[in-house]
């Protein structure tokens, strides 16, 4: 299982459009990934690639989440979903 | 065959184009309603499943095409639509036996529930969650989606009636006009059509035989609805399309003979202000101070109260501006000043009657309002909503002064006002009369009720004669002549504007997007003219006719399609 945690850099949080664009990327990929917040148990963690989760997830800017995945490619595809979370997407 | 529907026509203008009707919102399944018989879980997620992709590849599909926020709304929507947790977990209600739609429009409400409980700005996206699930239903009853219709060329919007939420995604240059069955001069379809400049009319009830396709004719003006229009109305359209521009507001309303009616705009908070600043107008006729109250539970503190209005005052330093105090009750109730379970709340405690009832409120107000006065230039006036005698206006006044504030006014709006405009106008500095509830109160027709919108027309000659004792009340008042304003719809409609220049009101306060229009034609009558214009008004027998008589007289509302 291959685990990163990330820090929300958008400052609305992960709302609206940075949710929409990690929600996206979390469901191009072929592998399940799943989002927590920091020192939430593991199995509560949500469905990274649904938006509504992500909403529901309430993660404000500067929040740490946890991101998991399992198999083939997972650790560069975390990589890759940290360094969406951790970009300000509004500052765009 | 051309057909003609009749109903109150609310914002000018002539278009042709066709139809397309508002769908009907989306009813509710039943709860927990059974899998139809014969129909396994399995192919009931797979038709679910299949309706929720259609959903979103048609939002996604919109959200290619436009640009900015809408586009990054409709993504977002779209990708809830598809989204793979609330389709798990309809799909596990489908599972234990629920048809397609009750399992989405359940597990929808959930996840709403669960983002109005984070509050804020997750609370608002609950309704587009409610949208989606709206969607995502229809498609799967093969009914048209809810919402104002996607059409690829401009068309004419029918509804029953129009709500905000409805009209909030209206895009302007996508819809020609608006038409609807129901809803009177007042109602929301009417202010948004006058706000966005589209042709509309109200109460033609007839329409509801209109159908997607239909090609009509709106006359916004004359209140008719042509279905197969001929050469006739295709000519009134071309000759509207080609009218001359409207030349923007100059910042003094004066009639052609110099006489001076200066045109002021009704606001209702400190942005609104700017723009109404911005748009020309010569100060503010109508302070509409619920803003500052309107949502909430507790009455706001005094800091909060001056901060508020001095946004106002400092937009129009050293020009007038008339506060209206509080008037909460009947569409507007306040749960710490009105009574809700009143049974007829046009005829109860409102405006300035929920002083009595409760008191402290309005002094507190008027002490907000005085200090806020104080730290500016801003000529403050302060009037009091829904004076029906001159006691009445006496205990304002005397509230006022205590206050420091040293014009107090009434506004008409109550007949026995209107009858007794000598003795109350005495007791004050200046009167406005608030010609929407006049109407109403006159004619005895509640304005928010479609099938009596031709009783709530300013039109009204009963209506017109209560204005013209007014104006002579206040002429006669004790102490000298006192201004009488108009702070109403009618005061936007640049031919009755005229009119009741012609009757003796001093000062006009409209929407700022309506001063353009008035001052336009304003300036093409003298005093005596528009005196003239309201006696035939006067002496017509109905509306109609009244309006007909003076517009005719008005040729110049033509060349400017008004």
């Amino acid at each position: 299982m291959a685990e990163r945690t990330a820090t929300i850099a958008s400052r609305v949080g992960l709302h609206a459009r940075p949710a929409a664009i990690f929600a996206e990327a979390a469901g191009e990929l072929d592998l399940e990934v799943t989002i927590a917040r920091e020192g939430e148990p593991v199995e509560e963690a949500l469905d990274a690639s649904s938006i509504l989760s992500l909403m529901g997830l309430g993660a404000e800017y500067g929040t740490t989440v946890v991101l998991r995945a399992e198999g083939e490619g997972a650790d560069a595809a975390l990589d890759q979903l940290v360094g969406i979370l951790e970009t300000d997407h509004d500052a765009e | 065959m051309s057909e003609t529907f009749t109903g109150v026509g609310v914002s000018a203008g002539r278009v042709i184009g066709p139809v397309r009707r508002m769908p009907d919102p989306i009813a509710a399944p039943a709860d927990g309603a059974l899998l139809p018989e014969g129909i396994t879980a399995e192919q009931e997620s797979a038709r679910l499943a299949e309706a929720t992709r259609t959903v979103a590849a048609g939002l996604k599909e919109r959200a290619a095409t436009a640009t900015g926020d809408a586009a990054d709304v409709l993504k977002a929507t779209a990708l809830m639509a598809s989204d793979k947790s609330l389709l798990k977990s309809a799909t596990k209600l489908v599972a234990s036996g629920t048809c397609a739609e009750s399992a989405i429009w359940e597990a929808a409400d959930a996840v709403a529930t669960q983002l109005a409980a984070l509050g804020g700005y997750m609370a608002e996206r609950a309704t587009d969650v409610l949208d989606v699930r709206a969607r995502i239903v229809a498609e799967l009853r093969g009914v048209p989606a809810p919402g104002i219709p996607d059409a690829d060329e401009p068309f004419v919007l029918w509804a029953a009636d129009l709500a905000p939420a409805d009209t909030a995604t209206l895009d302007p240059t996508r819809v020609l006009a608006l038409v609807t069955s129901g809803g009177g001069p007042q109602s929301h379809t009417a202010i948004v059509a006058r706000s966005l400049g589209l042709p509309a009319i109200v109460a033609a009830a007839d329409t509801v035989a209109l159908v997607d396709g239909d090609v009509v004719f709106v006359d916004g003006i004359d209140g008719t609805v042509v279905r197969n229009p001929g050469a006739t109305e295709t000519a009134l359209a071309e000759a509207y399309a080609s009218r001359v521009a409207l030349p923007g507001f100059d910042g003094v309303g004066v009639l052609s003979d110099g006489h001076r009616v200066p045109l002021l705009a009704n606001v209702g908070s400190g942005s609104d202000a700017k723009d109404a600043a911005a748009a020309g107008a010569e100060g503010v006729g109508l302070l509409r101070t619920e803003f500052c109250f309107l949502g909430r539970d507790t009455e706001p503190s005094h800091d909060e109260q001056v901060q508020a209005y001095r946004a106002v005052f400092e937009a129009f330093g050293g020009s007038k501006v008339v506060v209206r105090t509080l008037d909460a009750g009947a569409d507007k109730p306040l749960p710490f000043l009105t009574d809700e379970s009143e049974p007829n709340p046009a005829l109860g405690v409102r405006g300035y009657r929920t002083d009595a009832a409760v008191p402290g409120v309005l002094e507190r107000q008027l002490a907000a309002i005085a200090e806020a006065a104080d730290g500016t230039d801003a000529e403050v006036w302060t009037m009091a909503p829904m004076i029906s005698t001159p006691a009445e206006a006496a205990a304002f006044a005397t509230l006022c002064a205590a206050a420091g504030l040293t014009t107090p006014g009434v506004m008409v709006e109550v007949p026995s006002a209107a009858v007794m405009a000598r003795q109350v106008v005495s007791e004050v500095a200046f009167a406005s009369i608030g010609t929407n509830d006049l109407t109403q109160y006159t004619m005895a027709a509640d304005r928010q009720l479609g099938p009596l919108a031709e009783f709530n027309d300013p039109w009204q000659p009963a209506v017109l004669h209560l204005i013209q004792a007014t104006c002579d009340g206040g002429a006669a008042a004790a102490g000298g002549p006192k201004p009488v304003g108009v702070c109403g719809e009618a005061a936007a409609d640049p031919a009755l504007a005229v009119v009741l220049v012609g009757l003796g009101v001093a000062t006009l306060s409209m929407n700022r997007r309506a001063l353009p229009a008035v001052a336009a034609i304003l300036k093409r009558v003298d005093r005596t003219g528009a005196q003239r214009l309201a006696q035939l008004a006067l002496a017509a027998g109905s509306a109609a006719e009244a309006r007909t008589l003076v517009r005719t007289a008005l040729p110049e509302l033509n060349v400017f399609g008004l």
